[in-house]
């Protein structure tokens, strides 16, 4: 493991700092912890307007950061924030939260757009997001996300401002406002 | 007692510098919870200190966490300037520590902290003294009062609120506000940095001129800052007071924001509502004077201050004092490089702190610390901008990784949204 000389602020017969005199690499929790406070302790957010990342797929966080970084994805912060990582410090966090269990919050939803988000969601969705959203091969985690959070994901889908892969983006085609918030209220509804 | 411990204290501290190894164990105040293992005392169960206690028992949970906090109930500084223009209460930043306490298996213990000894290993408070094998102090700021002439530290908040620690002095300040005729005069300054975080200020002021906008749109405020310009965001917010408030930077006596750096106030009069620069008198009909700031009394107390009494070195990978052995200052009160005193650093800084205890503790070797900071700043009621970035540390320094972070590229609305998500985030953070 790498290691380096720190501490040198040691003072000449002062004060006896630490036992150790040397700091190992960063872990994969000194990193991933710096995160949680957006996205919540251990990736689950209590932010209604933030996903919560416990239990992404390691695939998934790492080509959601690397999509930040190039700017390929919008972002407000993420940008900035991912060009401060390596790939080496990313796959150390894509695994630490892939190995997080997410928590389901009850979310106050409307039934009625439940059930015709259920319908949307295994007419056009459920091929790619398997198991109600819960999981998938190239996306992220949509089962148990806030509405809200899900709400601004679609509107940057809608707006033009994210890419959607070519399946998506024909799927999504047709649907209205109502049906989207259909979705929304859909996903914010599993446990 | 022949001698008083503190004065004691002090004596040897200075006859031998920092060094206080050797010096007998003078034991003056019951121990209330007597240390059967090892254990951790957090002073401060803000920003910093509930992260600490949280992660340190997530780290090891056989390393005994007492967290000893004053108030029961915790009034987050974030957003709190929103308050003031009504887009927010303070009820929606107030917190209890208790579900945390419970979750964790941390020891709450409310009371006020009287001092800390640091060669007894102990921390006073009104009820005894409490024992621990390392002290994390998460204390905050204080002000230094001393620099303004005419400021009696007890008397002239309540005729001229800082309002610079979320809670009762927001309250004041909002109905000072409320109260003032339209066409009245709104006087801010702001002290020179460092100081508990730097864009509040600004964002204030856009709080404040959005309030008069809706409310007195005859009024204005004028603000004299002791920096030489606009300390954080400088370009956002200017462009957003000239977006909403007819800012003008070539002439700012124009909009309802009048802005002066390099102007730092030197005597208050609360009897004639008057600040002084030193050039000019300003008279004001409500006067939010933020004072200087310094770690809180309880550092200095702790010997963990430098000499200059402002703020407490630390080592940057484990936060532990340079000055006082087994004593660990994070939050605003410490100098952590270029990390600014947010709560969101505060929050980063706690997690490293508590990690490299623990590692210290277990005779392990330590993590390299990795921080972020993530700070939003409203400008109305519906746009926000941010600063963001991430740090590390580098032959003693903590360092901002370079070509990351950075401001956002324009006031944005989603910016805002996620202001208050943040917020959720920060707010849970502490409390479960």
């Amino acid at each position: 493991m790498r290691q380096k000389l720190c501490n040198l602020a040691l003072f000449a017969g002062g004060v006896a700092l630490s036992s150790a005199l040397w700091a190992a690499s960063a872990t994969p929790e000194v990193l991933s912890y710096t995160c949680n406070g957006c996205h919540g302790t251990g990736g689950n957010s209590a932010g209604l307007s933030n996903p919560s990342i416990a239990g992404v797929p390691a695939k998934y966080f790492e080509n959601a950061m690397k999509e930040f970084k190039s700017g390929t994805r919008p972002s407000t912060i993420m940008g900035r924030l991912a060009k401060g990582y390596s790939d080496e410090e990313v796959k150390l966090m894509a695994d630490y939260f892939a190995a997080q269990k997410i928590v389901r919050t009850k979310q106050a939803v409307d039934a009625k757009k439940v059930a015709q988000g259920k319908k949307l969601h295994q007419k056009n969705c459920e091929m790619c997001h398997q198991k109600d959203g819960r999981q998938s091969g190239a996306g992220g985690v949509l089962a148990g996300q806030w509405k809200e959070y899900l709400q601004v994901t679609f509107n940057e889908y809608r707006s033009g401002k994210r890419n959607m892969p070519k399946m998506m983006a024909q799927r999504m085609e047709g649907l209205s406002d109502a049906e989207v918030e259909a979705l929304t209220h859909f996903y914010a509804s599993q446990q | 007692m022949p001698m008083n411990r503190r004065n004691f204290i002090k004596l040897v501290g200075v006859a031998t510098g920092v060094g206080l190894v050797g010096v007998p164990y003078i034991s003056s105040a019951a121990e209330i919870m007597p240390n059967k293992g090892r254990r951790v005392v957090v002073v401060g169960g803000g920003s910093g200190g509930a992260i600490v206690a949280k992660y340190l028992r997530m780290a090891d949970p056989s390393i005994e966490v007492v967290l000893i906090e004053r108030e029961k109930n915790y009034i987050a500084c974030p957003l709190s300037n929103l308050v003031l223009a009504g887009l927010r209460t303070l009820e929606e930043n107030t917190i209890t520590l208790g579900g945390l306490a419970a979750k964790h298996g941390i020891k709450l213990v409310y009371d006020d902290v009287t001092a800390v000894d640091p060669v007894a290993k102990q921390v006073m408070v009104s009820a005894g003294a409490i024992s621990y094998d390392r002290l994390v102090l998460s204390p905050g700021v204080d002000y230094r009062f001393e620099e303004i002439e005419g400021y009696d530290m007890a008397k002239t908040p309540e005729i001229m609120p800082h309002a610079w620690k979320a809670g009762p002095q927001t309250l004041l300040l909002k109905n000072q506000l409320a109260q003032m005729k339209d066409g009245g005069t709104v006087v801010m300054t702001i002290p020179q940095a460092p100081y508990r975080c730097p864009p509040g200020p600004y964002e204030r002021i856009s709080m404040i001129a959005l309030y008069l906008q809706r409310n007195k749109p005859k009024s204005k405020i004028i603000v004299w800052d002791a920096n030489e310009t606009i300390v954080a965001k400088a370009a956002l917010f200017k462009k957003g007071w000239a977006k909403h408030y007819g800012y003008d930077d070539k002439d700012s006596t124009k909009g309802i924001i009048e802005y002066h750096g390099n102007s730092k106030l030197a005597k208050v009069d609360v009897a004639a509502m008057t600040v002084d620069n030193g050039v000019e008198m300003l008279k004001g009909d409500v006067i939010n004077v933020i004072p200087p700031q310094r770690a809180s009394a309880i550092a200095q107390q702790a010997g963990a201050v430098n000499p200059d009494k402002r703020w407490c070195p630390v080592n940057q990978i484990t936060f532990e004092s340079t000055l006082v052995k087994d004593i660990h200052v994070i939050g605003d009160a410490c100098i952590a490089g270029a990390l600014p005193k947010s709560t969101y650093a505060a929050n980063s800084e706690a997690k490293v702190c508590a990690l490299n205890i623990a590692r210290a503790m277990n005779g392990k070797e330590l993590i390299a610390p990795s921080h972020v900071n993530v700070c939003y700043s409203y400008l109305t009621d519906k746009e926000a901008v941010s600063v963001s970035g991430i740090y590390k540390e580098a032959e003693g320094k903590t360092i901002a990784i370079p070509n990351s972070g950075g401001l956002s590229p324009d006031l944005s609305e989603l910016e805002a949204v996620y202001a208050r998500s943040w917020m959720q985030n920060i707010l849970a953070e502490m409390t479960t």
